[in-house]
């Protein structure tokens, strides 16, 4: 599973999250909150939406992994491959 | 009553199974245009229902939409069309001096129902559970979501009156304005009822749930083949001022709130009392300054329970049975029971009188049940009685609460 695939996804589940946000022209390495109307309540809901689509879990201590799309790529994208070779 | 504690409804904003306007309702119940349509629910398949049809998106935003409620979405366009309709710019006034106070007869089974829905595809793990559920389903949650839209600072609460909410709602802001808490309340009721299973089995098992092979006719009180409530969802808040108030900004004046009055039967939670329900319309009329034969119209809670319209119509003869020049109505044949909304939903649709001296019919009485025959019962079709100046709203619900009305036409 390439990188641009894996940012699909992210941007896939926040645009769920965040209807509103525009999400095509996310900055890899800026903070997500910073660029896009997310709060602390959207990354509860974009750990539960990585829990009901590719079961994967990821701890409390971990949500900073989740900062900026780039973190995202790095951390998620091990998981992914992982339940993509299920 | 001086005019700092007169108080007056200065907006509508609604929403009803057949309209989502004021002039849209107020058209079709003149129509005899009915809201009652089949939908789909969980469990039961095919119920019949009064479902409204107004833009979610009008005044929030799709993510502030899929974190709230229906009954919050419900209340945040009645609110603002209530504003709308008084003029009022949110903007332009003093957001800590507005009270929001909102009717509600159950609030949080239809969430948790949705979320049970969601673990249950995943082997009722909790982990699943939205951490969106108890902000959704805490009690006040349709009046905090109008609060967080509207950026408003002043007290916000809703009531639970069962179906007598609606007009509970509006009685706390007419309270709150006298008492000088608030100088701007947004008051009412709200329902999402039909968003719930539970609601439609319960009422199924209570034999109260009406059928009817045509939607349009499941609702008929009065008539001698009632059988049984429609569910339906709604809105109606009034925007309200002390009439000095309203005067000073030259606002549009819709009515006066002249009388109210809540009482408990204190005896069966389902079986209305007629006696209480008595009580309660002569305490409204008596704190009013009126008398039985000054009111125009009763617009009547009925439900179209065998028991509860043969109740109400019991405590109408008494109270109303030897007053000539007073008619009778109800609303709900056209929109189903919508619950927390009832009450102010179904007075906003009656305020069109004041204007144009037509009583609303009650619909689909085919035969009129003689134990719920009253003098000037409009039955099917409105009538024009050339002026209306006072109209009586009742709404009466389970374990026994009762509430009662007054508005008149504003004259000075």
């Amino acid at each position: 599973m390439g990188d641009q695939k894996i940012k699909d996804i992210i941007l896939g589940i926040i645009a769920t999250v965040a209807p509103d946000a525009d999400v095509s022209s996310v900055k890899g390495e800026v903070r997500l909150r910073d660029q896009l109307d997310l709060d602390s309540m959207d990354f509860l809901d974009i750990v539960m939406e990585l829990r009901k689509r590719f079961k994967i879990e990821v701890p409390k201590e971990e949500y900073p992994q989740l900062a900026t799309l780039d973190s995202c790529v790095s951390y998620l994208g091990p998981k992914l491959e992982a339940v993509a070779s299920l | 009553m001086s005019d700092l504690e007169r108080v007056v409804i200065t907006g509508v904003g609604l929403t009803s199974p057949n309209g989502a306007t004021l002039e849209a309702f107020r058209r079709n119940l003149l129509g005899g245009v009915s809201g009652i349509t089949e939908m789909e629910t969980r469990f039961m398949g095919r119920v019949l229902a009064g479902v409204c049809r107004f833009d979610e998106l009008k005044y929030q935003g799709r993510k502030e939409r899929r974190r709230g409620t229906r009954a919050g979405s419900i209340s945040i366009y009645c609110a603002r069309e209530a504003l709308n309709h008084a003029g009022i710019d949110p903007a332009g006034v003093d957001r800590s001096r507005v009270g929001t106070f909102i009717g509600i007869t159950e609030h949080g089974t239809v969430e948790t129902e949705n979320e049970i829905d969601v673990i249950r595809q995943y082997d009722y793990d909790t982990k699943f559970w939205s951490h969106h559920h108890n902000p959704r389903t805490v009690a006040n949650n349709p009046a905090g979501e109008v609060t967080v839209n509207l950026g408003l600072h002043g007290p916000h609460y809703t009531i639970g009156a069962a179906c007598a909410a609606g007009n509970a709602g509006l009685i706390q802001g007419v309270q709150m304005l006298r008492l000088g808490e608030v100088d701007l309340a947004i008051a009412g009721g709200v329902s999402e009822a039909i968003h719930s299973f539970g609601i439609f089995a319960s009422f199924a098992s209570e034999d109260a749930l009406a059928s009817h092979e045509d939607p349009t006719k499941a609702s008929r009180p009065f008539d001698k083949a009632r059988n049984g409530i429609v569910v339906s969802e709604g809105g109606g808040l009034f925007v309200l001022e002390r009439l000095r108030d309203a005067k000073r900004r030259g606002a549009p004046i819709v009515a006066e709130v002249i009388g109210y009055a809540m009482n408990s039967d204190a005896a069966d939670p389902v079986v209305p009392d007629r006696q209480r329900v008595a009580e309660c319309m002569t305490l409204a009329i008596g704190r009013a300054g009126i008398e039985p034969k000054d009111v125009s119209i009763v617009n009547t809670h009925a439900t179209a329970t065998v028991i509860g319209d043969e109740q109400e119509a019991a405590a109408v003869r008494q109270v109303f049975g030897d007053c000539r020049d007073v008619y009778i109505n109800n609303t709900k044949s056209f929109i189903g029971h919508a619950m927390g909304a009832a009450g102010v939903l179904e007075l906003a649709g009656n305020l069109g009188s004041f204007d144009d001296g037509i009583v609303h019919a009650t619909i689909n009485v085919t035969e009129l049940d003689e134990t719920c025959a009253m003098r000037n019962l409009v039955l099917n079709e409105p009538q024009d009685i050339g002026r209306v100046d006072i109209i009586m709203n009742n709404s009466f619900g389970m374990l026994g609460t009762n509430s009662a009305v007054v508005v008149k036409r504003y004259g000075g």
